[in-house]
């Protein structure tokens, strides 16, 4: 290939490099511009003190000593979070191999269930929010409905109560798992039959069929779930915010009171820095907060990539 | 990420495709009970997928039959609106400008999508049908920027956008789509890596330029993949409330849908069916893009693994 390069006119090469300049410029704009330079700019601010109306101020370790020893909410937007990711990744991931597997069942039709399976993911975040609010209202939402049918007497409270709210995100999670779904229905259609019939031959049962088979197989796509579960986990936000403010009844416009409502269960860390950046203006808190949760989101991916050797399999052995 | 090579994808593509239509050789000269017996499978098979399908679809039932309420029954425990009250959608439209919510969000997502396409697709190619120095590390870059937290920029953003007095504009939300962005990047690089590089070589001997290579061999050739981004990306800022809520806010002539919906419900929290009929028309419109372009959709998910 170089050879080939080096016996081209001069002038054709810098034609070449000239024209993938032109076509990389919008990334390279953008780069600099969106992604750089915010991101020094934001390190900077982390360690002032900003609010926007006066010039940042150096007070150097402050905002990290504040966040980690004296600032109750940061911790309980963390645990918020990480709640949620402990439980509703697993979930999601358990849900979506199930419902895949549904799909690989039958021998006509299959198309439709896909479409009427898939469609709740199409549903609007802000949509799918409110009206789950209302599904689960305590009172008179068909969920506690049905609950209070077959024998429950106390169903929770969901969105209005501050040990169900989570709950009620992370089935709001469920019903949109789709997108996860196909995923997982592309893995198990990948699985070669051989393997099945070889494992059947061997007398293996369903059951081992699923644990010895299936699950190697499909690791790979439950490894990548997982690291997008956990990244996008902690940037929750639109759901949450729908759901707490439907739940509150306080306005967009006023709604710094009650973000995280009931008693602050749905607050969560993305909510959280949205309202000390820009609803507070505590621009050089949220910076600091944004690079520790670019820090977490990194050791955890990396801590995943790096457990995931010992249970990730990768057809033909090769690529990591 | 690179995990499997382009090829696999593809013939996974085909294989989700496909799979259904598969219907299993005809085979003669089985026993009546082997048949019963399958038979059986058959329909206890159905009865599982019909129940999951029935939860799946029960909100949905459930958002339309609220929205044909009136206000008091809409708080009761019942589920068949009594009487129908179809008025509901015009009360919502005297309620909220909400045409002008729609309007607005159609605005940002398509210029949104305009600008993705038009700066993805070139980065793209440079990244898969060009050999230069420093290509790997260039994609290597792109694909860092995918797991950035947008929180880490958003606040020297705002500030820039504040400086320059587009701080309740639409531009906050549409001029960086023109910058690029690393996942539809990343998507149209692992398409275009898939088509023969003997298309472009023939295209070469014939004279054309790397711009007409791009746009006459690759660009129709990858139309579904570009379908797919394009889709993504609507839909991405038709359903995006975070970006909108902190640059358009404080300006209502401006506001989307998202917030628009969010907002109306707080003002009219008692008037559930309201909401829910304003939720239903905000839905309708995607649920028909769903359907008219549900291929290019399954196929794209699949495609990435990325929409997880």
């Amino acid at each position: 290939m170089a050879g080939e390069i080096q016996r081209r006119p001069r002038k054709r090469n810098v034609k070449h490099g000239l024209t993938v300049l032109l076509f990389m410029s919008p990334w390279i704009l953008g780069f600099l511009l969106l992604i750089l330079y915010p991101m020094l700019s934001s390190l900077y601010f982390s360690f002032t003190k900003y609010s926007l109306l006066e010039q940042p101020v150096w007070i150097g370790l402050e905002n990290y000593t504040f966040m980690f020893t004296k600032d109750p909410f940061f911790w309980l937007a963390f645990r918020n979070t990480v709640w949620i990711i402990a439980v509703g990744v697993p979930l999601r991931i358990v849900f979506g191999i199930f419902t895949a597997w549904l799909l690989t069942l039958p021998r006509s039709g299959g198309r439709t269930y896909r479409t009427l399976y898939f469609l709740p993911s199409m549903a609007p975040p802000v949509a799918a929010a409110l009206a789950f609010v209302l599904i689960f209202n305590p009172e008179y939402g068909p969920v506690n409905q049905i609950l209070r049918g077959i024998g429950f007497n106390d169903p929770p409270l969901w969105f209005y109560g501050p040990n169900s709210s989570k709950w009620g995100l992370v089935l709001l999670g469920l019903w949109g798992i789709g997108d996860a779904m196909i995923i997982f229905l592309a893995g198990l259609l990948d699985v070669p039959r051989q393997l099945y019939e070889a494992a059947e031959i061997e007398g293996a049962n369903g059951r081992q069929k699923f644990r010895f088979v299936t699950l190697p197989m499909l690791s790979p796509v439950i490894f990548f779930s997982t690291v997008i579960g956990v990244i996008y986990g902690f940037q929750l936000f639109t759901q949450a915010y729908a759901a707490s403010l439907a739940a509150s009844g306080s306005t967009v416009t006023d709604a710094a009171a009650n973000l995280g409502d009931p008693q602050g269960s749905m607050l969560f860390y993305a909510i959280y820095l949205y309202q000390q950046g820009f609803q507070d203006f505590r621009m050089g808190y949220a910076s600091a907060m944004a690079w520790v949760l670019f820090v977490i989101t990194m050791i955890c991916t990396v801590t995943i990539i790096k457990g995931s050797r010992r249970w990730v399999h990768y057809q033909g052995g090769g690529f990591r | 990420m690179t995990g499997t090579s382009v090829g696999d994808q593809q013939t996974r593509l085909q294989r989700v495709g496909t799979a259904y239509s598969e219907v299993g050789v005809e085979q003669r000269l089985v026993p009546p009970e082997v048949r019963r017996h399958r038979f059986l499978i058959t329909v206890g098979q159905h009865a599982g997928l019909i129940a999951v399908a029935t939860i799946f679809l029960a909100p949905f039932f459930f958002i339309v039959m609220t929205a044909l309420m009136t206000d008091q029954q809409a708080v009761t425990p019942s589920f068949i609106p009594n009487p129908f009250v179809w008025g509901n959608f015009a009360e919502v439209f005297d309620r909220i400008p909400f045409f002008s919510y729609v309007w607005n969000t159609t605005q940002i997502a398509v210029l949104s999508t305009v600008g993705i396409i038009l700066s993805c697709v070139p980065v793209a190619y440079a990244l898969a049908r060009m050999r230069w120095k420093g290509r790997q590390v260039a994609f290597l870059l792109v694909l860092s920027t995918l797991m950035l937290p947008v929180q880490v920029t958003i606040v020297p953003l705002y500030i820039l956008w504040v400086r320059v007095g587009q701080i309740g504009h639409m531009t906050p939300l549409i001029l960086p789509s023109f910058l690029g962005d690393a996942f539809s990047i990343f998507l149209l690089r692992q398409f275009f890596l898939t088509i023969p590089e003997e298309l472009s070589d023939a295209a070469r001997v014939d004279g054309a330029s790397e711009f007409q290579i791009m746009t006459r061999v690759i660009v129709p050739l990858a139309k579904p993949a570009i379908a797919a981004v394009a889709l993504f990306n609507f839909l991405y800022n038709w359903n995006d409330l975070f970006s909108p809520l902190l640059f358009l806010g404080q300006n209502q002539k401006l506001w989307t849908l998202t917030i628009g919906l969010t907002e109306f419900q707080q003002r009219h929290g008692t008037e559930w069916n309201l909401t829910m009929a304003a939720s239903l028309m905000f839905m309708l419109p995607v649920i028909i893009l769903f359907f008219l372009a549900q291929r290019a959709f399954v196929e794209g998910v699949t495609l990435t693994g990325v929409k997880g």
